[in-house]
């Protein structure tokens, strides 16, 4: 499949640009398709290329020593990754792995720097980029670091367990997201950690409270 | 049985990146609106998965979780 000048006017990297000039840089953007749970990026490795995801999903995301992974992001169609590395020469800051069948433009950095300098409104869209990015991470990095959002998950499924029945309402991790003031990636740290202490149990499409009391004082303790 | 996950058709814009990302294939686009086709497939890879709500940009599909106490 050729690259799309019309997918390229939608991507925010490019918004503003004649049809000529988004003809004119296609012709450094190569293509490359990827499957289900394939990597793309290694943190950590010299990063060449910039990524724009043309269709599917990709997940971004770092490693802890002990094996633990956090989502920093899904980046869709229209949206890029890698930008940070390119731009500042340094190493992959994370890992990036396809959600599924993927197809993606990559642009490597000695072209991006072509473009950048020959067109500069893309200068302006890409600052627009960084700092939307700088803004996500930001507020992820806040609820990362205060341990409390643990307690405040804590304290919302104790609110709302029911006894299966069904007469009470169905959370979704977005919806305890919002309740909790925080992200939906640091909701989901939060239950893996709490699993982990064993005092939940993620069932397929439950969340089982084992030990209620345990979560009492989880809940005690963040508070 | 509860149907999940659970799709809000009005807010379904047709991007399919969850039938892209589902593990089980249970998903397909029918008049470009995300429709299941096999339930009782969803979550037959074992997983803990809501990739699909995690992938949505429109917040149409979810996957609501019921909170029980052992």
């Amino acid at each position: 499949m050729a690259v799309q000048v019309e997918f390229l006017k939608s991507v925010p990297y490019f918004c503003g640009l004649s049809i000529a000039e988004l003809h004119s840089i296609k012709e450094v953007i190569f293509e490359k398709t990827l499957q289900r749970g394939e990597l793309v990026l290694i943190e950590g490795e010299p990063a060449e290329v910039l990524y724009l995801v043309a269709s599917g999903a990709v997940k971004v995301f770092k490693t802890s020593a002990e094996g633990k992974e956090q989502i920093l992001n899904i980046v869709r169609p229209g949206e890029s990754f890698n930008d940070v590395s390119i731009f500042d020469g340094g190493p992959n800051p994370a890992s990036v792995q396809a959600m599924g069948p993927v197809v993606l433009y990559g642009i490597r950095r000695s072209d991006l720097e072509i473009i950048l300098r020959d067109h500069p409104l893309v200068a302006l869209n890409v600052t627009k980029v960084l700092a939307g990015q700088a803004r996500h991470l930001g507020s992820l990095v806040e609820d990362l670091s205060f341990r409390h959002v643990i307690g405040r998950v804590a304290k919302i499924l104790l609110e709302h367990a029911g006894d299966g029945t069904g007469a009470r309402p169905r959370l979704t991790q977005q919806d305890m997201a919002a309740m909790a003031g925080t992200v939906r990636e640091v909701v989901g740290r939060s239950l893996k950690a709490l699993e982990e202490e064993g005092v939940i149990r993620l069932e397929r499409h439950r969340i089982v409270i084992t030990d209620k009391e345990a979560l009492k004082d989880m809940v005690a303790a963040y508070f | 049985m509860f149907e999940m996950p659970v799709i809000d058709r009005a807010k379904c814009d047709g991007c399919g990146l969850c039938v892209s990302v589902c593990h089980c294939n249970i998903l397909v686009l029918v008049d470009n609106v995300v429709t299941i086709i096999r339930e009782e497939r969803c979550v037959s890879c074992n997983r803990w998965c809501t990739q699909c709500e995690d992938v949505c940009p429109t917040g149409a599909i979810r996957w609501p979780l019921e909170i029980v106490i052992e």
